[in-house]
């Protein structure tokens, strides 16, 4: 069989980033950022950063402006929901460019 | 000048000889729940630890479910762990029973056979074990108290070579409170035939890693790009190693043959059965019992045998396949049913015995559930029925129930 060369008997792993696999392709939608709306990008990293602190896949580094980790976000939306401002808007992702992210 | 130490024989329960077992194993964790009727068997062990004749940690726990999460920690982190339970008991478990033997954990349970509720009972029948016959272990079934002993010491010879774990099962009250002569290995002897257990997955706090980690349906890369397992080949793995448990449970019985000057037949154990045109297959101290029907039947002019399962699972398809070839009736007696069909064992013999071409015929039977007395004339007269049968050429017959009194 062709994954017999990782030689494990039962199923292990070690902790690092993409361990499961890239998780941002179970999205439907994506957050986008609207940077003229967002507190922590119109303060310049020094207010705010709510999406930050909720995002409950830590794919919001705490910088200005506001970037978010496609290959592992998973659309939930608690970012857009809690954004004070409106800064952050769902979208369909049928209807992105790019599709979303490359899987292997 | 050094004596070297004898084996001696004493007269103990099942249970006695289940403890003295897993001393001699030098097991290194027990986390066991009392429940009749294998409470003697934690009850020794825990006296073991306490007295010092046992270096190993004894974790009191709440319920069994709690008895085989903490062995199956244990064993993770490469000890050598020892459970034991019965009936009710190791329905609780059973999460961690699947859990155990997806994870490759080479624990041994002694499962002191009983009945499932409801309604309540604490006696004998195999309906628990043979529940769990699904789950991934291997599970030997001993015939006497001498066997319950030398089967456990084999278990974890076979459990860490193939990494599977083993349940070694034995009747309840038949064997476990019935005191028969057992020669106790001496501890000299056990640790030449079964060296401490080298783990094959450590969970190290200097190397730490996810174990048994939610897995996807596909293989796929790991974090340095490797590609690793999906759940169907480790599962596809599991399978391959409870079919190499077959030979090496052969391997081992003869290789404790050499070492203690016993051995058991490694996955099946016959009893005049070279010559028999009529076959009775079962498995533990009905088996056993089943030597006495059989001298019965011989004497009554049916030439009998017995050829008892020893291992179950993984199940020995080959010798039995090989060991019914010149029988014209093989009679199977099941201490267990699988509900809406037939008993285990007499299912899996069909199966094994299935597309061979002609074959003997195979009638199965339900005896002794709940504790029901299985007496040696029970047995030679439902084998003298199904002989009549089959010489009247009924080719099918439904299952039989012993003793019903329905």
């Amino acid at each position: 069989m062709g994954t017999r060369d990782c030689g494990h008997e039962s199923a292990m792993s070690k902790p690092s980033a993409g361990e499961a696999g890239h998780t941002g392709d179970w999205r439907t939608q994506r957050p986008v950022v609207d940077d003229a709306r967002c507190a922590a990008a119109k303060t310049e990293g020094a207010a705010c950063f709510r999406c930050w602190l909720y995002c409950p896949e830590a794919v919001i580094p705490r910088e200005a402006p506001i970037t978010i980790d496609l290959d592992y976000c998973k659309g939930c939306g608690i970012c857009a929901e809690e954004c004070p401002t409106d800064a952050i808007t769902m979208e369909s992702e049928a209807s992105a460019d790019d599709g979303g992210t490359e899987e292997d | 000048m050094a004596t070297v130490q004898q084996p001696e024989t004493s007269i103990i329960t099942g249970n006695e000889a289940m403890a003295l077992g897993a001393k001699l194993c030098r097991v290194q964790v027990i986390a066991a729940y009392p429940i009749t009727p294998q409470s003697q068997v934690t009850e020794n062990l825990s006296g073991f630890v306490e007295s010092g004749q046992l270096e190993a940690e004894y974790v009191t726990v709440e319920s069994e479910h709690s008895a085989l999460s903490v062995c199956i920690g244990a064993s993770t982190v490469g000890a050598r762990a020892f459970t034991a339970t019965s009936a009710n008991g190791l329905a609780y478990m059973c999460e961690l029973i699947h859990w155990a033997a997806g994870a490759r954990l080479p624990l041994v349970m002694g499962c002191v056979n009983r009945a499932m509720a409801a309604p309540w009972s604490v006696l004998n029948d195999q309906q628990d074990s043979m529940s769990q016959r699904d789950a991934g272990w291997i599970q030997i079934y001993a015939r006497n108290n001498q066997e319950i002993i030398d089967n456990l010491i084999q278990a974890y010879k076979i459990a860490e070579s193939v990494h599977v774990p083993v349940m070694v099962c034995y009747d309840g009250y038949i064997l476990s409170h019935t005191v028969m002569p057992v020669e106790v290995p001496t501890a000299e002897q056990v640790d030449a035939f079964l060296p401490s257990y080298t783990p094959h997955t450590i969970l190290d706090p200097a190397d730490p890693r996810n174990i048994n980690q939610v897995t996807l349906a596909d293989p796929r890369a790991n974090e340095v790009g490797e590609t690793c397992h999906g759940y169907m080949e480790l599962r596809y793995q599991l399978q391959e190693a409870l079919g190499n448990a077959r030979a090496r449970a052969v391997e081992v019985d003869e290789e404790y043959g050499r070492h203690f000057g016993r051995s058991w037949g490694g996955m099946t154990w016959g009893y005049k059965n070279e010559d028999a045109d009529v076959l009775l297959v079962a498995a533990g101290s009905i088996a056993s019992e089943a030597t006495v029907a059989v001298d019965a039947l011989r004497e009554a002019g049916c030439k009998a045998g017995v050829l008892a399962v020893r291992v179950y699972r993984p199940f020995p398809e080959r010798e039995l396949l090989e060991g019914t070839r010149n029988a014209k009736l093989v009679v199977v007696f099941d201490k267990s049913l699988s509900y809406g069909y037939q008993g285990p064992i007499c299912a899996d013999v069909k199966a094994a015995l299935y597309g061979t071409g002609g074959g003997p015929a195979v009638h199965g039977y339900i005896a002794g559930l709940g504790g029901r007395d299985v007496k040696t004339r029970e047995l030679v007269e439902a084998t003298q029925e199904s002989v009549r049968r089959v010489e009247a050429g009924e080719t099918h017959k439904e299952t039989g129930w012993i003793n019903c009194q329905f």
